[in-house]
């Protein structure tokens, strides 16, 4: 089963609309490099610990989000320090903090489901000239064949270990990738079959 | 652009959704994890072609941008964009469809060699002149520390197109989707 990143509450930021949440992220993390400087990294960092706050989302949900940065941030932060100060690698390391914590806040407090219907219902005000149902049936497809795709590695590598060969990256990605475009020419035919277009 | 394409595009997205849970291989001597992750970015460029590789690539990333953890690891959501390989992970749309135009360019003489070179060129060269220079812009350090730092991930990525140039020319032998972009033999 897919499973997204969202935390189940109930909170003004949760009820929210997606469009709303991802404008306010693109304004604050604009904001963020156009008004360079601590002060603007403080009142950020202030806004989303509020959203954190008011999200009723713990501590330990803004760690494991910065935990994959985590390295990357410590070598720019030596970098930094080595190449001007220590206030001014804080100043970066503190900057990315709390872009990605902004984010983490709008992906905690959204389902995917949300954000999909968010993507239709604004395709329906988008100029004639975008394929429309081309984009949904795409979205949906491939959240329908994520799993498949993971059940068909799972079978390919287990048929290769039986040869020796499930450490051969080459011999078990062939057989995915033909089984997988067989499976789309499968699937194309039955839409076609059934008058999509 | 038909129904076909529209799949191909939706299964390839899958595909490198799904490569992020092949185990990651940890190389000897410089300890960076290796995930096929990126190794899905080459694929759908040399086997999709130009047009529908990128979009494979850009219906991933947004599969990613609205929170779904397809990334190795488990990641996902805006945070990743905003992080300092932001830029890497926009890059591999260009790269899909730069790998994706040279092998509809080269369909014709597509061998191992060949394909290689496109994937070194599109997957290695492209994909690092677009993300170091954001790391840098991002991190506010100059190109040369963000490429240093950025050199123990190389080993991994030639091992990649070692592997996608293999699996790009047998499936062109096995299940060839690209049609060529040159002109048809006018036959006489």
């Amino acid at each position: 089963m897919l499973s997204d990143l969202y935390v189940f509450a109930d909170s003004p930021l949760h009820r929210a609309r997606p469009i709303v949440k991802i404008a306010s992220l693109v304004v604050l993390c604009s904001s963020l490099f156009i008004v360079e400087g601590w002060a603007s990294v403080a009142v950020a960092g202030i806004l989303v610990f509020a959203g954190f706050a008011l999200a009723g989302l713990a501590p330990r949900h803004a760690f494991v989000s910065l935990r994959p940065a985590f390295w990357i941030l410590a070598a720019i932060f030596a970098v930094q320090v080595y190449l001007t100060d220590v206030v001014f690698a804080g100043f970066v390391v503190a900057r990315f903090v709390v872009l990605i914590l902004a984010a983490a806040l709008v992906t905690l407090t959204t389902k995917t489901s949300e954000f999909v219907d968010g993507i239709l219902s604004a395709l329906r005000f988008a100029p004639s000239w975008v394929p429309k149902a081309r984009i949904a049936l795409a979205i949906s497809l491939c959240l329908r064949f994520i799993p498949l795709v993971r059940t068909v590695l799972g079978e390919v590598r287990e048929a290769q270990r039986a040869r020796g060969l499930d450490r051969n990256f080459k011999a078990v990605l062939v057989p995915l990738v033909v089984r997988i475009l067989k499976t789309a020419d499968e699937v194309s035919q039955a839409i076609y079959s059934r008058s999509f277009d | 652009m038909d129904t076909r394409d529209v799949v191909f595009i939706a299964l390839f997205a899958a595909i490198v959704a799904g490569l992020a849970v092949f185990p990651p291989i940890t190389l000897p001597v410089v300890g960076v994890p290796v995930t096929a992750q990126s190794l899905g970015v080459m694929l759908a460029g040399g086997i999709l072609g130009a047009v529908r590789g990128g979009l494979a690539l850009v219906l991933f990333l947004v599969l990613v941008a609205i929170g779904l953890p397809l990334l190795a690891g488990g990641r996902g959501g805006f945070g990743v964009f905003l992080g300092p390989s932001g830029g890497f992970l926009l890059g591999w749309i260009v790269a899909a469809s730069a790998i994706g135009f040279l092998t509809e360019r080269f369909w014709n003489h597509l061998n191992f060699v060949v394909a290689l070179t496109i994937c070194l060129a599109g997957g290695v060269v492209l994909l690092y002149a677009i993300g170091v220079p954001w790391v840098a812009a991002v991190a506010e350090i100059p190109i040369g520390a963000a490429l240093t730092g950025s050199l123990p991930f190389i080993p991994g990525d030639l091992l990649k197109s070692l592997v996608a140039a293999g699996v790009i020319v047998v499936v062109k032998r096995s299940y060839p989707i690209i049609s060529p972009r040159t002109q048809p033999q006018k036959l006489s």
